[in-house]
Formats: C-alpha cells, structure tokens, sequence
C-alpha cells in the first residue's frame, strides 16, 4: 500500500513539473543555435507553417518569433547571475560569432633608438611623482608645464660662469640652447618615425589588397613582376621615359683565372704570411667595444634578476652588486681572436658566456 | 597612420585621445554607422532610414568614422533600394542591396516603445540563412549591424526587444517585437510579444561580397585576443579529463614501498657495507 502512494507521489510531481514547465517548453524539430554574447540565436527549421499562410503572414510570423524568443529567453535565464544594486544581471559569456574587423590589426612597431639603448642597458624607466616642493614659492608645484617648481626662463639673474666671455648674453645663450635641443628632438622623433614606416614592408605578392601603398612599395611589385617572365625578365620592354631598374648587374665581380700573375703572386704571399704570423689580427677598438657591450649586457641581466629575487624574498638581499668580486670574465672560444688582453684577466665564474653575447636579440623580446 | 606616428604631433591631449581612438587596435572600437539618403531617396526610403536612426542606439553616430553604411535611394528600375554595407580598413567590404517591398513605420504602430539604447536581441529562422553563401554574409552583416556594444553582463529585467528576421521563398521578413515577461510557474517567465518596432519586407537584389582574400585578412583575429589553450589537459570521448604530470627521474631504489620487516637491514649488515664502500673509494684514489 505504502509502495504504491510514493510511486503515486512521484508521478504527480512529475506531471506538476510538466506542468510548471508546460508554459515555457517549446517543441523544435532542430535545436537552434545559441550566441548568447551576442544575444543571438538561429533557428534551422523550415518555416513549413508560414508557406501556407499566404501574402499577410503576421500571426504565423509573430508565433514563431515568439517560438523562438521563448527558447532564447530561457538559455539567458540558465546563465549565472548575480546581484547588483538590486538588479538582477545575468553574465555574459564572449560571442562566438566570428565577424570582420573594422580596421587591420596594429603591426608592432620597431623600438626606437632610446628604447633599443634602454633595453641593452638595462635602464627601466622610474617612477617620478607628479608635484614637487618648490622652496622659492613655498608650496607644491608641477615637474614642467605651466608653473612648474624651477622655472628656468623666470629667472631674472644668471652667473657669468668663470671662462664664459663677459660681454656675452647668458639669456640669449640659454634661449638658443633650448631651441637646438627642442630642434634635435624633433629630429630624432622624425628620424624613428622614418625607421617605424621603413620597416612596415614585407607582403607576399608586393600587392596590398585594400590599396593603400607607397610608391616605393609599388615600384618595388612592379619591379618584382618585370622579372617574373619565362626570360627572367630580358625581353620586357620599358616605358618612354622608365629608368633602368638600379642594381640590376652582376651581383659579385671575380677576377679573371689567369690575367695578371705578378698581382696573383703579391695576394698569395700576403696571405700566407698572415697565416704564419703567431700573433693574431686583432682590431682594438672592436675588441674594446665589444667587450664593454658585454659586460653591460651581464649587468643588466644579474641585476634584473637581483631585483626579482629580491623583491620575492622580501628584498632581504639588495638588488645588484658585484656580489662576485672583480669584473666578470670570457667564457671560452670567440670569433675574431681577441688575444693578450683578454688573458691578464682572472678566469673566474665563467658560465657559458657563448650563449649570453650576440643573442642580444632573443634577450631585447 | 597611426596617431602616434604622425609627422605632426598632437598638440593637446584631448586630440591624443581623439587619434588614439581612431588608430587600429587589438580590441576595437563599436562600429558606427553612417545613414546616407542618396539623390533620389522617396519619402519611403527617407522613412525608413529615420526609422533605423530612432530604433537603433546612440552608437549610430554620422560624425565619428563609420564602418557600417546604409545608402537608400529610388528610381524607377530599383524602386525602394536600400544598400546595407561594411567597410575594412576605409575600403568597402561587402554591399548587400535590399529592395522594401513592404514598410510599417514606428509612428504607424501605436505601441509603447522601449528606450532607445537596448541591447536588441537578434533571432534568424529559416534554413535559407545557412545555405547560399549571400544570405550566409547578410545574415553577418546584419549582426554586425545591430548587435551593439558587446558588454560582459546583462541586466535580465533589462531585455526589452527582439528583432527577428526569417528567410522565407526569397522574402526577408524583418519585424520588431517588444518583450512581455509574464509568470510563468517556475523562475524563467514566459514569453509574450508586441509589435513594436519597424517591419519591413525585403527581397535581395544585387551582392557585391569581398573577394576571399580581403574577407580573410579582415577576420584575422590577432594572437593575444585568442583563447589560451591549457597545456596537458585532454579529453576523451567519453567526457573524461585527463592531466598530464612531467616528474624527474625517480632513484627507484629509494622508493617507499610496503615496509616487509624480514627485508629490515639489520645494524651489522650496515656497518659492513659502510666499510665496503670505503675500500672502494680507497682503491679509485
């Protein structure tokens, strides 16, 4: 007895969710596909019901929109949601629906002469605050701009510095110093933009599909292209008043096999003298430059990682240092033999310095 | 050219902002879009564009650069012709010309209408969507064209409008409907609809889609903005997850495995081994 009244009690809570749901169920051939970023969703079915209702389908296209919005509304009630003064706000997941761009995605630009310095060096840009205390007016004042706390152009005295000229215009001198350094800035600002503009070539074909070329670009397709003939380009003729395409000669010039022996002889004898010789070529200021280059470079690599450990120890250990006496050494073989002065130097920690030096290029991404 | 790379620098930074705004970026901008009333619009086409401009939300803007147009225009081989198209890169992408066969204007409908700004939400039915590659890119047009801005949360009582669009025998059905919440017996209310909006029935005319190539390259989505994948998690068929552990290499003698006593060195054994290894590292050196 008591068997069936729980079986009797399950079925009648299952008709009463039925029925419950019974107002917002909504039978579909093919499930509809759902964007819910986009609050979108696609219904597949063959509109059957519409093709008979003949010119005016208002009611049969109002019960199908009503279809589908019933089934649209229930995926968004599904979603998560969330409290948020007192509103009810569900979250959204990201559209899935891939559409165009609007514009093309940004190339990245190369890095200018200051950031390239910086990152061989190490230099990272510090953190200033945005007021300082400016004694002569007694309160807090911009860095630059508009009053800013030392005024170089407000002063009304300047010192004749001792081997300056007495009859000299300090001010004017000041005036025209400022001048050419806004001017050489200006020009170096000029000078990457060029760099940044220069390096945005390489595209397959040489041809943009939206149009927007240079006349360089496109000289340099058109050149590309009288090439690509089955004659590597030697019958193409040119326009009136086309000029030559430059650098179109031989590439490597090569003396003759057998011409003038007595010069053939000198060449000979001096490279073998040059292999003889126990003392290797060495060109100081290369070897000097590159070496400093290196050492920079080491620097700025211990004292990043330094100022890691550091601050995930808690900065117990300070961030740099020569933690390891004297100047870091060589490691082992280099190009371009580098001789007696790279010896005097103790060999102490090596560590594979091969790897450190000419990837500067790995390191600067 | 990008702002930052121009020969003349901003001189404010409010016009910073303004260039800034403008250049390509990784995550763009909402499109905008630009109505334009052609030389021989009819008061029907007129209608219609003033129509979108009111339904649709403030990021239809005629100053800012748009993306999206919509050109109208009347004569008499194309009587009624709307063009509904997207640009890329200030270059028209694709242009879809649509003819109105029938209009029903707002002010003809009189309803309540919502307020404009409402994210509309967007239904297609019928399978003439999927099948030809020109309802395929009208049906992306249009989503382009009235999605709106894509936001993160939604405020359900918030939901106040559906634009349905059904492919039927040629025709587009467009109609607009106001959303009704009623009670329903559990917590996702049901649905009931009113016209509201703007119902037009369109018949496509000429298609001039983008070429494979520049549809390509505008839907080049750029690497930072696509989905991290989850290194060494897979799954089967069957729904299982399966990880994957890298470990070094385990000395297997020094495994701790069941403690059987009988195996126990004993204190002399130890000492004995101690001695032997002694003797033979005597003997190396």
């Amino acid at each position: 007895m008591e068997g069936q009244s729980v079986e009797e009690l399950l079925a009648k809570a299952e008709r009463d969710e039925a029925e419950k749901l019974q107002r917002i169920t909504v039978n579909k051939e093919i499930e509809l596909e759902f964007d819910l970023g986009n609050l979108l969703a696609s219904d597949r079915n063959p509109p059957a019901g519409l093709r008979s209702a003949g010119p005016t389908p208002e009611a049969e296209l109002r019960a199908l929109a009503r279809d589908n919005t019933q089934l649209l509304i229930n995926q968004l009630w599904q979603l998560p949601t969330e409290r948020v003064e007192e509103a009810l706000v569900a979250r959204l997941p990201e559209p899935t629906t891939r559409l165009p761009r609007e514009k093309p995605v940004p190339r990245p630009r190369p890095l200018t002469r200051w950031q390239q310095f910086a990152r061989l060096k190490g230099i990272r840009p510090k953190k200033k605050t945005n007021l300082v205390w400016d004694e002569v007016s007694g309160q807090w004042r911009r860095r630059w701009g508009y009053q800013r706390a030392r005024d170089d152009t407000k002063e009304w005295l300047i010192e004749v510095p001792g081997g300056a000229d007495p009859m000299e215009d300090q001010f004017a001198k000041r005036i025209q110093a400022k001048k050419e350094r806004v001017a050489k800035n200006e020009l170096n600002r000029l000078r990457n933009l060029a760099r940044a503009h220069k390096m945005h070539l390489p595209s397959a074909a040489g041809m943009h599909p939206t149009g927007h070329q240079s006349k360089e670009e496109l000289g340099r397709a058109m050149e590309v292209a009288k090439v690509s003939t089955a004659s590597v380009g030697r019958f193409q003729e040119r326009l009136p008043k086309e000029k030559a395409p430059r650098g179109s000669g031989k590439k490597r010039k090569f003396q003759p096999l057998f011409g003038d022996f007595a010069a053939e002889k000198k060449n000979q004898l001096e490279l073998l003298r040059v292999m003889n010789s126990k003392k290797p070529r060495l060109d100081v200021t290369r070897a000097t430059n590159k070496q400093m280059r290196e050492e920079d470079q080491e620097e700025a690599a211990k004292r990043r990682k330094m100022s890691q450990k550091g601050k995930r120890k808690g900065g117990r250990q300070g961030p740099g240092g020569k933690r390891k006496g004297g100047p870091p050494s060589q490691g082992g073989k280099r190009k371009g033999g580098l001789g007696g002065k790279m010896n005097s130097r103790p060999p102490g920690l090596g560590g594979k310095r091969k790897g450190g030096q000419h990837q500067g290029g790995k390191r600067r991404k | 050219m990008d702002a930052l790379d121009r020969v003349v620098k901003p001189k404010t930074k409010r016009a910073k902002r303004f260039l800034e705004k403008r250049e390509p970026k990784l995550s763009e901008n909402i499109k905008n879009a630009m109505l334009i009333k052609g030389g021989n619009a009819n008061a029907t086409v007129t209608q219609v564009l003033r129509d979108v401009d009111q339904t649709s939300l403030e990021f239809f803007s005629k100053k800012s650069d748009c993306s999206l147009f919509m050109f109208g225009s009347h004569n008499k081989k194309r009587p009624n012709n709307l063009v509904i198209g997207r640009m890329y890169d200030y270059h028209v992408l694709d242009m879809i010309e649509l003819g109105i066969e029938k209009f029903v204007s707002l002010k003809d409908i009189k309803n309540s209408k919502c307020p404009e700004g409402t994210k509309p939400m967007l239904i297609f039915a019928g399978d003439d969507f999927d099948v030809t590659e020109d309802y395929r890119r009208l049906k992306s047009l249009l989503i382009d064209f009235f999605r709106g801005p894509t936001v993160p949360n939604i405020r359900l009582a918030g939901l106040e409008y559906v634009l349905h669009f059904t492919a039927l025998s040629g025709k587009i059905y467009f109609r607009s409907y106001k959303l009704l919440l009623k009670k329903s017996g559990c917590r996702t209310p049901r649905i009931e609809l009113e016209e509201m909006g703007p119902s037009l029935d369109l018949v496509l005319r000429r298609t001039h889609l983008a070429s494979d190539d520049l549809y390509k390259l505008s839907m080049k989505m750029p690497k930072a903005l696509k989905p991290k994948k989850k290194k060494n998690i897979s799954h089967d068929t069957f729904g299982t997850t399966y990880g994957r552990i890298h470990m070094q290499k385990q000395d297997l003698s020094k495994l701790q495995t069941r403690k059987m006593k009988g195996l126990k060195k004993r204190p002399a054994e130890r000492i004995t081994e101690g001695q032997e290894k002694k003797a033979k590292r005597i003997k190396k050196n």
